[in-house]
């Protein structure tokens, strides 16, 4: 049994579904995210919040999947900002919905000026309403750059507990100061970029099982939508135990979700 | 932080795990030759040089080696940029930022 709490299902089939399903998926999280081009006006991102609240959690009940998921304007598309205030003021209308989890993925991708404004305006928006918030940090060249932008600018909006802020994508060189400063994090597992499967257990043998998740992010591109059992099958040929295999896998996305007081598993 | 052991001794992580990182040592060695090989512009591309600089982490005896190499192909400089002219990154970083090491 696992839950993947990062997964962009608005890009990948029915099959998709049905093999998580098979695999012991019991519940996800989609956060919002760009789907490859700029939408172009926000009444775009008005149809996607529709499909992330409404058409995806019924997409997943046929396979007895519970869906979640988190609304934002992602950050490859903050770089205007009028565009983007126009998308964030769209959101609390769908604060209401009970699969909604809080603001997400928010963050950075080049941690640009704009970029950070958006971000803060997100940071916002969460405190004014207590939500739970997921953070994307940026690839490549650019996440341990902004990996401290972004933890910087949550540390001086203050008024986030860095418990309830999940901070995703880490790898060996960001996730040591992420669980440093109180935060959750998350490893994305990757063909090419990210993290693999092994060295996601590598971390978990270097930095332990505390406030550490494991996720596939599959979407549109090159990955993976049953990265996480292969991660669990990982544990095992390398000798590790049921136990932390379910904690890494279950519970502690159960434990970290479960503050939001609306995550459910089937 | 209590950090879990490693599991399997030397020897059983070799017999799992060489014959595949094997083959992930060729691709490298033939990508290298590959690029040799090829005409055109690139000689002195940025992202080869970083990649070369990588290759010798790699045998330097030292621990730590996969955060030594993100941290070589990262950007260090700690302010925001101006404006994103692009959406892309390139996995290491351009010789026109400041961030390069």
């Amino acid at each position: 049994m696992y839950i993947d709490p990062h997964i962009h299902m608005v890009s990948r089939t029915t099959d998709d579904y049905q093999r998580m399903a098979l695999a012991g998926c019991v519940a996800i999280t989609e956060p919002a995210f760009w789907a490859g081009y700029d939408r172009s006006s926000p009444q775009g991102f008005h149809d996607y919040f529709r499909q992330l609240t409404d058409t995806e959690p019924k997409r997943a009940a046929q396979y007895g999947i519970r869906h979640h998921t988190w609304l934002c304007i992602n950050p490859k598309e903050a770089e205007d900002p009028v565009f983007a205030r126009e998308v964030i003021a769209l959101i609390p209308n769908f604060l209401a919905c009970e699969s909604v989890l809080g603001i997400g993925e928010i963050g950075l991708n080049k941690n640009s000026r704009n970029e950070l404004e958006i971000l803060e305006a997100h940071l916002d928006l969460a405190a004014k309403h207590n939500l739970m918030v997921l953070v994307h940090t940026p690839h490549l060249e650019d996440k341990l750059k902004g990996t401290r932008l972004i933890m910087d600018a949550i540390r001086n909006q203050g008024r986030l507990d860095p418990g309830r802020v999940l901070i995703d994508h880490v790898e060996e060189h960001t996730v040591g100061m992420v669980l440093e400063r109180g935060f959750w994090a998350g490893m994305t597992l990757y063909p090419d970029t990210k993290c693999t499967p092994q060295r996601a257990v590598d971390i978990f043998e270097m930095h332990g099982t505390e406030r550490l998740w494991i996720n596939s992010a599959g979407d549109w591109g090159q990955s993976d939508p049953l990265a996480v059992p292969k991660a669990q099958l990982e544990m095992r040929a390398r000798g590790h135990c049921e136990s932390n295999i379910r904690k890494v896998s279950f519970e502690n996305p159960l434990a970290f979700l479960s503050q939001s007081g609306r995550f459910k598993i089937s | 932080m209590a950090s879990a052991p490693v599991l399997l001794s030397k020897r059983a992580l070799i017999d799992r795990s060489y014959l595949e990182h094997r083959a992930r040592l060729l691709d490298v060695a033939s990508f290298l030759d590959r690029v040799e090989r090829a005409g055109g512009e690139g000689a002195d591309d940025f992202r080869m040089r970083a990649f070369h600089a990588c290759c010798a982490l790699l045998i330097d005896g030292k621990p730590d080696r996969t955060q030594r190499i993100l941290e070589l192909l990262s950007d260090h400089t700690r302010e925001p940029i101006a404006h994103a002219h692009t959406k892309s990154a390139t996995g290491a970083v351009p010789p026109t930022s400041a961030g390069a090491r």
